[in-house]
């Protein structure tokens, strides 16, 4: 059952994958109309701008994470099978990671060259996105769990996730300096933290809805 | 005994929806649960299926239970024989049978989201159906339905407890369920409003 749940929600997620690669495509474009058209300055910032960009693409896809099984009733016919909420979250976590992780690294390509990102930093961010995307598709299936049936939620899942995500901006930025495995072992840790207790948070958060 | 209650109090904030039910639900057996809106059926259901912890007391299932809640639990973009057949693979078993018994064979590639509320509600019924547990735990079962919708689901929960199984149903309206036990809330029986709790007391309190 978590297998057909995985990938449910996957296909899911891959179906409405565009919209938060639209958006990171379109934030990566954005950023040199702000700064100018520096080459050198883009591409010394650029990676920590595809950071930045990639933690407010994943902000996009929170409402429909949770709120509309939570509505459909999806989530008490897993409870009445005796799937533990954890395991749901758990699912969801990996199904969404699959969804968002993989199709955010592939708009990383364009995104470095439309900032004229070398190939050394390439392979670090990509490198950082691989290690730092489970634990923001962790982090945005826990807010989602939070906020189902909140008014405004959306809005403040993106005030409760951006500060969890701090973390990961600042050892993923700091990963894309040339020499520093420091950062992304940081990043790493940071990340193996929120992803393992994302289940269990939002599994609390899935039982606390049902009273 | 597929289903065992005993004591069950109900809870919901500071209001004692009910307190002291005790049933118990046989193999053939049917037990209908009446009473006026908000004294607590959904809730003991919800109780009976393992989706709402009771305030006080015990639940013992015997065996998987199938639940029909007011939701459909189907997704909106898939057609209707796919949206279906999630459920029945992830209950190792197929969908067929239950859509035919149900009269809603033929809608099998319809998307989910273009079906009236009618006809969501007997593919919600077929996916009980299908399911093939011993336990049934239905809310309002015939919302929604017509004449020969309520028929077809009479049929269904007949042909369910005829194989073994045991219905718990909650129903303002008429199902045709011969022998039928009738369940009526402590409460309702002494014909008083439920009554509130005494007030919980805060603990810590908020400075």
């Amino acid at each position: 059952m978590i297998v057909a749940l995985i990938k449910r929600d996957t296909v899911r997620g891959l179906r409405a994958a565009g919209l938060p690669v639209a958006f990171f495509l379109i934030a990566a474009t954005l950023f040199p109309f702000a700064v100018g058209p520096d080459a050198k300055l883009l591409a010394s910032a650029g990676g920590g701008m595809l950071w930045l960009a990639a933690l407010l693409a994943a902000l996009l896809p929170i409402e429909r994470l949770v709120a509309p099984d939570a509505d459909a009733g999806v989530l008490d016919q897993f409870v009445v099978r005796g799937l533990a909420d954890e395991s749901v979250a758990a699912a969801k976590i990996v199904a969404h990671w699959l969804g968002f992780g993989p199709p955010l690294m592939i708009a990383a390509l364009p995104g470095a060259a439309l900032l004229g990102l070398d190939m050394a930093t390439l392979g670090r961010l990509e490198a950082g996105l691989a290690i730092g995307t489970p634990a923001l598709a962790a982090l945005g299936v826990t807010v989602a769990a939070l906020t189902v049936g909140l008014r405004g939620a959306g809005a403040l899942a993106g005030l409760m996730l951006l500060p969890l995500a701090i973390p990961l901006l600042i050892f993923g930025a700091g990963a894309l300096r040339a020499g520093d495995g420091e950062a992304i072992r940081l990043l790493a840790a940071t990340a193996l933290l929120l992803t393992a207790g994302a289940p269990f948070a939002a599994g609390a958060a899935l039982r606390a809805l049902r009273d | 005994m597929l289903l065992t209650l005993r004591d069950v109090a109900c809870l919901r904030g500071d209001r004692l929806l009910f307190e002291a039910v005790d049933l118990s639900l046989a193999a053939g057996e049917a037990l209908v649960v009446s009473g006026p809106n908000g004294i607590g059926k959904s809730s003991l259901l919800r109780i009976a299926g393992g989706l709402l912890r009771p305030s006080a007391g015990t639940v013992a299932r015997a065996g998987r239970a199938a639940w029909l809640g007011e939701a459909s639990a189907l997704d909106g973009e898939y057609r209707l024989g796919d949206a279906l057949t999630f459920w029945a693979k992830s209950d190792g078993t197929t969908c067929a049978a239950a859509m035919a018994a149900m009269g809603i064979a033929d809608l099998a590639r319809v998307p989910v989201r273009y079906l009236s509320t009618g006809q969501r509600r007997r593919a919600a019924i077929a996916r009980t159906i299908a399911n093939d547990a011993p336990l049934w735990l239905l809310d309002e079962p015939a919302n929604g339905l017509d004449r020969e919708g309520v028929e077809r689901l009479g049929a269904a929960m007949a042909a369910h407890r005829a194989g073994g199984g045991a219905i718990l149903a909650a129903t303002h309206l008429n199902l045709l369920l011969d022998g039928a036990r009738d369940f009526a809330f402590p409460h309702a029986a002494s014909g008083s409003a439920p009554t509130r709790a005494p007030e919980p007391r805060r603990q810590g309190g908020t400075a």
